[in-house]
C-alpha cells in the first residue's frame, strides 16, 4: 500500500525553486540497463536527469559475472585458453596470446620467431575487428546503419580468415603454451594480403560516410570529452587514452613480441571526445594493417606445407600402424592429416612451437611413434601432472584492442594456477563513464558508451 | 627467486622505510618489494611522488590468499605500478596483519584508479580497505554470502536465490 499522503523528499535529488511560477522541479533518477536495447552489454546506469542533462550517474557492473579467476584455478594452465576467448570475445585471439605470454615467462621459455610473427599477425587482425565491431555499433547507435552494416561487411572477411586459420570465429583457442595450436594453412598469407585490401576499401568507404558527415559530427564532437590527466589518473590506456592526446601505446613504449621491427605510427587525438576516438580508432586500423603487411614480408619460415617423402601416410593410417607396433616407419614418414588438423604435422610444429618438452605437446606423430614421446604427450594431459612452471610471480602485459591487458599470474610449482588475476582495459574505463556522460544530454550516454567499446565479457570476467 | 635489494627503486625504499621493506625478489625480470601493512599508504605515496621513482600510473591491483601456500599473514595486497617517466614497471605488496578481519588502508586517495579494483578485492576477498569513498561489492551482488575467491570457498558451492528486493518509494525513476 502507498500512502499517498506522505511524500518524502527523496535526498539524492536536488529540488529548485521556478521564480515566475512558483512551481518546483526536481530531478529524476532513469533507470538505464541492464537489459536495455541500446547497451551492447550487461550493464547498469543509474542516472540522475535534470531534463534531459545527466547530474548524476552511478554505474553498476558484474552482470556477466563468471568467476574466470577461480575456474583458472581449478584448471591445468594449459586448459585455461577456452577461457580466455570469452574474456575480450571480439578479439580473442589477443586474450590468447597474452595469456599464452604469460604463461610462458613464468616457464622462462619462449617459442620460434615464427610463431611470434603469426602472434602478431592474429593480434593485428584482431585488433581491426575490434575496432571495426566498436566503429560500426557507435555509428549505428547514432543511427548510421549503413555504415554499420559496411564494417561488418569488413569484419565479416577478417573473420572468415579467423576461421580458417582456428576453426571458429570467437572462441578460436588457438594459441598454446609454447606455441600455437598449428601452423598456418597454405596460401593462407596471401588470402590475407588480399582480404587486407578489401577491408581497406571498406574502411575508406565508411571514413567518406561518417568522419565529414555533418549529422555524425554534430552528434560526436566535444560530446563525453575527458581531460588527458583525468584518464591517465584512471588508470585509462588504448585508443580512449590516446583520443586524450597521450602517445602511449605499450608496442612502442614496451615493445613485446616483434613489434620493434614494424615500422609504424601512433594516432593521437587531440581533446578525448567522441569524434576524437572515431578518428583514432579508424587510423588504428590502417596501421595496423600497415603492421600485418610488412609482418607478411618478414615472416620466416617460407613455405607451410613442405612434401617431405613421396609416400605420405594419412591419420587413420597411423594410428593402425602404431597399435599394431609398427612404429619404426612412422618417425621417417609424413602424415598427411585431415585438413582440419592442417598446420600441426611435425614440420609445422617444429617451426611455430618452442622446445621445451615439459610444455608442448609433441607432434602425433612421434607420439603414436615412440613410446618417449607417448609418455610425454600423458604426462602433459594426466590430471595433475601438465605444464608445471616453477614457483613465482609475473605480470605480463600487452597492447589489445582496448588498452593495456594484463595478467598477474602465481604459481605454487604444481599443475594448476595459484592465481590468476586479469586486467581488463574496459574496467578502468568504466569506472571513468560517469566522468564523461556527467553534465551531457541523456541521449548521448549511449553514444559514448559506444565510443568505450565495453566489452561485459572481459569486464565482469 | 632472487634477492632485489640491490634493485635502486628497492634501494630507494629501504633508505626511507628501513626494515619496513620486509622482503624483496626479483623473478622473469619482474622486481617486488612487500612492505609492512603499517606504512603501505606512506610507501605508495613515496613511489608516486619520489622524483626517482614517479610512478604515476596504477595499473592494477591484485588479491591473493596465501591459505595454500601455508604462508601467515595470509593475505596480500599486489600492487602494479607504472612510471611514464621512466618507462619503469614496479610491483609493491603489502599483507593485512589480521586473518580474521584484514584491513589496510585505501589508496583512492593518491590513485583515483584504485577505486574499483579494491572494491573488487573487497568482493572477492573480503579484505577491507579503509577510508574507501564506496567500499561496495562490485561483481557479486549484495546478498551473497562469503568471498569467492578465496581459497576455502568451494568451486562448486552453490548460493541461495535472493528474494525480490523492494522499490524504494523515494525513488521513483528506478520503476523503469
Amino acid at each position: 500500500m502507498i500512502d499517498a499522503s506522505v511524500q518524502p523528499a527523496p535526498p539524492e535529488t536536488t529540488t529548485e525553486q521556478l521564480p515566475a511560477s512558483g512551481l518546483t522541479t526536481r530531478s529524476m533518477l532513469l533507470n538505464v540497463g541492464p537489459s536495455h536495447p541500446a547497451m551492447h552489454g550487461v550493464i547498469r546506469i543509474i542516472t540522475e536527469l535534470d531534463g534531459e542533462k545527466v547530474v548524476s550517474a552511478d554505474v553498476e557492473i558484474g552482470y556477466l559475472h563468471r568467476a574466470f579467476e577461480k575456474e583458472c584455478e581449478v584448471v591445468g594452465w594449459g586448459q585455461a585458453f577456452p577461457y580466455t576467448d570469452r574474456l575480450n570475445y571480439v578479439s580473442p585471439l589477443m586474450n590468447n596470446v597474452t595469456y599464452a605470454m604469460g604463461v610462458e615467462k613464468l616457464l622462462g621459455i619462449h617459442p620460434t620467431e615464427r610463431c611470434d610473427y603469426i602472434r602478431v599477425i592474429t593480434c593485428e587482425i584482431s585488433r581491426i575487428t575490434d575496432h571495426l565491431t566498436c566503429v560500426a555499433a557507435s555509428a549505428m547507435e547514432l543511427g548510421a546503419m549503413t555504415a554499420f552494416i559496411y564494417l561488418m561487411k569488413a569484419r565479416e572477411y577478417l573473420y572468415q580468415l579467423v576461421e580458417e586459420l582456428t576453426g571458429a570465429r570467437l572462441t578460436v583457442s588457438y594459441v598454446r603454451v609454447g606455441g600455437l595450436k598449428a601452423d598456418l594453412p597454405s596460401g593462407w598469407l596471401e588470402r590475407l594480403n588480399q582480404e587486407l585490401d578489401k577491408v581497406l576499401k571498406v574502411i575508406d568507404e565508411v571514413d567518406v560516410l561518417l568522419t565529414r558527415n555533418r549529422i555524425f559530427i554534430d552528434r560526436v564532437k566535444d560530446v563525453g570529452c575527458i581531460s588527458k590527466e583525468t584518464a591517465w589518473s584512471l588508470g585509462f590506456t588504448g585508443p580512449v587514452l590516446r583520443s586524450t592526446g597521450m602517445a602511449r601505446d605499450m608496442r612502442k613504449d614496451e615493445p613485446y613480441l616483434v613489434y620493434d621491427r614494424f615500422d609504424f605510427d601512433v594516432p593521437i587525438g587531440a581533446v578525448g571526445d567522441n569524434y576524437d576516438r572515431y578518428l583514432v580508432r579508424m587510423e588504428e586500423m590502417r596501421q595496423s594493417a600497415r603492421i600485418i603487411r610488412q609482418a607478411i614480408e618478414q615472416i620466416p619460415g617460407g613455405a607451410v606445407q613442405v612434401d617431405m617423402s613421396g609416400r605420405p601416410l594419412t591419420g587413420a593410417q597411423m594410428v593402425d600402424a602404431a597399435k599394431m607396433g609398427m612404429t619404426a616407419d612412422l618417425l621417417l614418414r609424413t602424415v598427411r592429416v585431415d585438413p582440419t588438423l592442417e598446420g600441426t604435422d611435425r614440420e609445422s610444429a617444429r617451426r611455430v612451437n618452442a622446445q621445451a618438452r615439459n610444455v608442448v605437446l609433441p607432434p602425433k606423430e612421434e607420439t603414436y611413434g615412440n613410446i618417449e614421446s607417448l609418455m610425454n604427450h600423458f604426462m602433459l594431459i594426466m590430471e595433475g601432472e601438465g605444464i608445471k612452471p616453477p614457483p613465482g610471480e609475473i605480470y605480463i602485459a600487452t597492447e589489445a584492442a582496448n588498452g593495456e591487458l594484463g595478467f598477474y599470474m602465481v604459481s605454487d610449482g604444481s599443475g594448476n594456477a595459484y592465481r590468476v588475476r586479469c586486467r581488463p582495459p574496459c574496467f578502468y574505463l568504466m569506472q571513468g563513464l560517469d566522468k564523461m556522460i556527467i553534465g551531457g544530454m541523456i541521449a548521448d550516454i549511449v553514444a559514448t558508451f559506444g565510443t568505450i567499446n565495453m566489452i561485459a565479457g572481459e569486464l565482469d570476467r | 627467486m632472487n634477492e632485489a635489494a640491490d634493485h635502486p627503486i628497492v634501494a630507494r625504499l629501504k633508505d626511507s622505510f628501513g626494515d619496513r621493506i620486509v622482503e624483496s625478489h626479483s623473478h622473469r625480470g619482474d622486481t617486488t618489494a612487500v612492505v609492512d601493512a603499517a606504512r603501505y599508504h606512506d610507501a605508495v605515496r613515496f613511489l608516486r611522488d619520489d622524483p626517482q621513482c614517479s610512478f604515476d600510473f596504477l595499473t592494477d591491483i591484485a588479491g591473493v590468499d596465501r591459505l595454500k601456500l601455508k604462508r601467515k599473514p595470509r593475505f596480500e595486497i599486489v600492487l602494479h605500478l607504472y612510471s611514464r617517466r621512466h618507462n619503469v614497471r614496479f610491483r609493491l605488496k603489502t599483507r593485512p596483519a589480521n586473518d580474521q578481519d584484514p584491513v589496510i588502508d585505501s589508496i583512492v586517495d593518491l590513485y583515483p584508479a584504485a577505486n574499483w579494483p579494491e572494491r573488487e578485492i573487497f568482493d572477492m576477498f573480503g579484505v577491507r580497505f579503509e577510508r574507501h569513498p564506496n567500499l561496495q561489492r562490485i561483481l557479486m551482488y549484495e546478498e551473497f554470502v562469503g568471498h569467492p575467491l578465496r581459497k576455502d570457498y568451494p568451486v562448486n558451492k552453490r548460493q541461495p536465490r535472493i528474494k525480490e528486493r523492494e522499490i524504494p518509494d523515494d525513488r521513483p525513476g528506478m520503476l523503469f
